[in-house]
């Protein structure tokens, strides 16, 4: 019964960020604030992880493939099939749904619980949608790309891996890269990856306005925050994955 | 003026205001006293609209605070300045940032007309060459000077404070009451501090609201506070030997 009741507030919470902002220019400077903070801050995690991640499949790869009779270049089209379809879109979600999400459900509680929610809204500002929306956009615009840099650092990781480790000749992974490319998958990671940054920015954004106490449950809210964020995109992923490519 | 009638409120059927009446007049310091628990910080939830009391109006220059509509409530909160107990000062701006931040909200001012203000308020509170720190690289008196900055920046009617000189110092506690004292009678406001710090009440309360358990159990001025012989008052006021002391050096000197 908690959780539907958990599950109705969030909802309720959604139906109050959604209005329109009450002034443009404060909602732009906060946009951009956000951007910086979700999505510029995160490139360097992402960059380092998906470059490293797409060498060890690679790697994997190779060195599972003993069958003469199967070509080197299947390589490439594993590391490519398996960083666009899975590893970009939800390995990375998971990556941004910690970092991310605990700086939105530790900041937004830690206004909670200093009063700072309390103040914007003896102003007469909207808090929920001064606070969230702005995440949510700032989310759904930058996550894409953010995606789309680990899918090319991803292919990019496994072929120096190959060029460090000689398991594998370069031609034979550019080949594999090459093969049978469906633009298609792209847009079923972007499309994956787009509610994902909904469920990123959200979902924390629930934990932390909600918190109450002080810091140690500003802490246990970052944390929950962040279990719930990998459980909700976990499911997200298979269901999305049945509808979209099933 | 603000009047109040008859407010209730319950949390999880556990009743924590019950029936207060009470009015707060323009140009006063109004305090509302009691003991930790005894219900201040819900009341004043209840009168800034943070709470929705159960039973009750409030009324704030003849506008029933319950029945006015979302866009009217926002309106009255545009007349309404906040102190909160620790300043509540958004982290991840500057004082210059924070003190503008309802100027940027409600008014359509360019950005010098907005920093005239703001370096105004800032002057009036005496604070100088903070423009842009960080919350966090203030003293807590430097912070709640800025929260008070911050309250008065849009001429607010009504001046709202929770506990403004806890955590304080008693000589930078003097300057922060003064500094309400000044403000209040300047601009006319109706004040309405929540405390339990008697000094304050001692020295700016012009009007007195005791509260114990969630209900008004006295009301009275400064002065009364020696005269009565209400036994609750009696017994928080005079918990402190200091207060003691104080009643009667003062019952001797009006003798």
């Amino acid at each position: 019964m908690n959780y539907l009741k958990h599950i109705g507030k969030y909802f309720i919470m959604l139906k109050q960020v959604f209005r329109k902002p009450q002034k443009w220019s404060v909602f732009r400077e906060v946009l951009f604030r956000e951007i910086e903070d979700l999505g510029l801050k995160s490139m360097g995690i992402i960059m380092f992880i998906s470059f490293f991640v797409g060498g060890v499949v690679a790697i994997q790869t190779a060195m599972n493939i003993e069958s003469p009779f199967i070509p080197k270049y299947l390589i490439g089209f594993a590391a490519k099939r398996s960083m666009i379809l899975e590893f970009a879109p939800t390995f990375m979600s998971i990556i941004l749904a910690g970092k991310v999400g605990s700086y939105i459900a530790s900041s937004i509680g830690t206004m909670r619980v200093t009063e700072q929610i309390d103040a914007l809204e003896v102003m007469g500002i909207n808090s929920l949608n001064y606070l969230i929306l702005p995440k949510i956009i700032a989310a759904l615009f930058f996550y894409p790309l953010l995606i789309l840099l680990a899918m090319f650092l991803g292919i990019l990781g496994g072929y120096y891996a190959g060029i460090l480790t000689d398991l594998f000749y370069s031609e034979d992974y550019i080949y594999g890269i090459q093969l049978d490319f469906d633009p298609y998958y792209i847009k079923y990671a972007l499309t994956k990856t787009v509610v994902f940054a909904f469920v990123i920015a959200t979902i924390p954004a629930y934990h932390g306005y909600y918190v109450k106490g002080g810091s140690l449950e500003v802490g246990r809210a970052s944390t929950q925050a962040v279990v719930w964020t990998s459980i909700v995109i976990i499911l997200l992923n298979y269901f999305l994955t049945q509808m979209i490519l099933g | 003026m603000i009047e109040v009638t008859d407010l209730y409120k319950e949390f999880n059927g556990v009743p924590v205001l019950k029936g207060i009446s009470t009015t707060f007049e323009k140009g006063k310091i109004n305090m509302i006293i009691g003991q930790s628990g005894s219900g201040k910080t819900v009341f004043l939830k209840c009168l800034l609209g943070l709470f929705v009391p159960e039973k009750g109006v409030i009324c704030f220059d003849g506008r029933k605070h319950t029945e006015l509509s979302i866009k009217q409530q926002r309106q009255l909160r545009k007349e309404i300045g906040m102190v909160f107990q620790g300043g509540a000062l958004y982290d991840s701006l500057t004082v210059e940032e924070n003190i503008m931040f309802p100027l940027k909200m409600f008014t359509k001012n360019q950005p010098s007309e907005m920093l005239d203000r703001v370096n105004a308020v800032l002057k009036r509170v005496n604070l100088e060459n903070v423009n842009k720190k960080f919350p966090a690289e203030l003293s807590g008196g430097m912070q709640k000077r800025v929260a008070i900055a911050r309250a008065i920046v849009m001429n607010p009617k009504y001046l709202f404070c929770d506990e403004p000189n806890s955590g304080l110092d008693p000589i930078t506690a003097t300057v922060i009451d003064n500094l309400i004292q000044e403000i209040t009678k300047e601009y006319q406001m109706i004040t309405i501090i929540n405390s339990h710090d008697m000094n304050s009440v001692m020295e700016i309360g012009e009007k007195i609201v005791f509260l114990k358990n969630g209900v008004k159990a006295w009301e009275g001025t400064n002065k009364d506070i020696f005269k009565t012989e209400n036994e609750v008052v009696v017994d928080f006021v005079y918990s402190s030997n200091l207060f003691k002391k104080v009643k009667e050096a003062y019952l001797n000197e009006t003798k």
